[in-house]
């Protein structure tokens, strides 16, 4: 069963070392809604994901974390980045098992397997990594992701690598498969962040800010729909404006 | 290379013929092949000796490398104080060593196995430690958030990431090992292929001398074959 994923709140200013990297911010995450955070790169969109994974030893934040239940988000978040890091040693179904693998937990073949069907893979379980396209990779991924079964999802530009096509199919099928929980999606491609998101975090060097979506129909919106097409533009010009 | 060998085998015979050095000074190749035939199973034992030497050596070398550079990549205290002391062992000649050992160790296989764990010891810690510590950030990163413990993150990710550094240090190792056995056995010994060299030198026995050569060299590529067609085999995913 899928825990209900926390409302959650980052406010605050990012540091490493000394040195400024982001805010301050106000992100305010509610509980299952996919929140796209979109701009250009290097203003601190990974340092906030690191942030809320827990993985960002080096980074000071002057500010607050909180979650609505007051626990900690250990062991409820798992993260999707750009690059898939998949094992090279293990094959395909190992590497979807891989968290259940390194916590020398008992493996659920069925589940593996069913994951694997769902992203459209059914047929490769015994391959290794390096046979499969750039695309095929990041499903497996996508597999593993799901399979760790946590409420908050962090996604860092996880489809930026892949060609068209294979983008769009991927952004459907995460859009059906991480229904129900919370979303951190960054970005800086416009489309997707229209296409995905209920709630769109503008960071450009000089500020930061929450856009309100207005009257748009709920995510996901369709591919080349006019309420889509016009939030992509709208996003587009507020990118370009800033920068 | 292929031209390379039969050109030299070519001016190596002719060489001795037109200078007129002497058989006991230069023999030819003709000779040498002679003297591998003559005495193949006088080569045969001492070239076994020789690789049970070798094969030990590699073995505990390996298992002393994995232990320390284990040690080195999940330890902050043991890398600052083991680390100046790698670099300071690149500045000692080993092979002055070998004398010691035999003193210690005796005149038998040991001294011979410690000289060549000594030589290969430190390619194989260093370039295991360095595949250890080169862990892709994102791999520790995705094992933090999937609450992984240091001891799992070393065990499934770490070491499997090093197999290949392992390989490379084990090739470079296979080059090395003969030479620590070889100087162990010059040192004193009654056996192996370093001291049948000493021994042919002894009795004016070029020709054998250079037989045994011949062995060592082949040996050596052999060796060096062996261990990169098995970490081509096991670690087939990885291509370098
Ligand atoms: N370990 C680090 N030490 C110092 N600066 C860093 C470190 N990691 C990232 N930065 C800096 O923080 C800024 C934001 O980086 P990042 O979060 O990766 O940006 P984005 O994901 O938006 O492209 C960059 O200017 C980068 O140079
Ligand atoms: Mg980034």
């Amino acid at each position: 069963m899928l825990k209900r994923p926390p409302t959650i709140c980052l406010s605050g200013t990012l540091y490493i070392g000394e040195t400024h990297i982001c805010g301050p911010l106000n992100l305010n995450l509610p509980s299952a809604r996919w929140t796209c955070i979109l701009g250009p790169s290097g203003v601190g969109k990974t340092t906030i994901l690191r942030v809320l994974a827990g993985t960002a030893t080096n980074v000071k934040l002057d500010g607050t974390l909180s979650t609505e239940d007051e626990k900690s988000l250990n062991g409820r978040i798992t993260m999707m980045a750009q690059a898939d890091f998949l094992m090279p040693w293990l094959n395909i179904s190992e590497n979807t098992a891989f968290g259940a693998r390194l916590r020398g937990e008992k493996i659920d073949r069925t589940a593996v397997q069913d994951i694997l069907t769902r992203v459209g893979l059914a047929e490769h379980l015994e391959k290794k990594p390096h046979t499969l396209s750039v695309g095929q990779r990041q499903r497996v991924a996508l597999a593993r992701t799901l399979l760790e079964n946590r409420p908050v999802i962090l996604l860092d530009e996880p489809f930026s690598t892949l060609d068209a096509l294979s983008r769009i199919q991927m952004q459907s099928l995460s859009a059906s498969l991480l229904r129900g929980r919370s979303v951190v999606h960054v970005t800086h491609d416009v489309a997707e962040a229209a296409h995905l998101s209920h709630q769109i975090f503008l960071i450009t060097r000089t500020r930061s800010f929450h856009l309100s979506l207005g009257t748009a129909p709920p995510p996901p919106r369709r591919w080349g729909a006019s309420e889509t097409l016009s939030l992509q533009s709208r996003l587009l010009h507020l990118l370009m404006e800033e920068t | 290379m292929r031209a390379a060998v039969p050109l030299l085998l070519l001016i190596w015979y002719i060489v001795p013929i037109l200078t007129g050095t002497p058989p006991f000074i230069l023999p030819g190749p003709d000779r040498v092949l002679q003297a591998l035939w003559t005495h193949h199973r006088l080569l045969a034992d001492h070239l076994l000796i020789t690789i049970i030497e070798i094969l030990a050596g590699l073995f505990l070398a390996s298992i002393l490398g994995w232990c320390s550079a284990i040690l080195l990549a999940s330890s902050r205290t043991a890398c600052r104080f083991f680390q100046p002391l790698f670099l300071f062992s690149q500045i000692i000649p080993f092979f002055a060593l070998a004398p010691i050992l035999t003193l210690w160790l005796g005149y038998g296989l040991s001294s011979k196995i410690a000289m060549t764990v000594i030589i290969i010891y430190f390619p194989i810690t260093s370039t295991l430690f360095d595949a250890l510590i080169k862990t892709p950030e994102g791999w520790l990163e995705l094992a933090h958030t999937m609450g992984a413990s240091r001891m799992q993150i070393l065990y499934r990710i770490r070491i499997p990431n090093a197999l290949p550094g392992f390989a490379s240090g084990l090739r470079l190792a296979a080059v090395y090992a003969p030479m620590g056995a070889i100087i162990g056995e010059w040192v004193g010994a009654s056996h192996g292929l370093g001291y049948l060299m000493l021994l042919a030198n002894g009795q004016a026995q070029t020709d054998l001398m250079f037989a045994t050569v011949i062995i060592l060299a082949a040996l050596t590529l052999s060796l060096h074959t062996v261990v990169t067609i098995i970490s081509r085999r096991f670690l087939d995913h990885i291509k370098d």
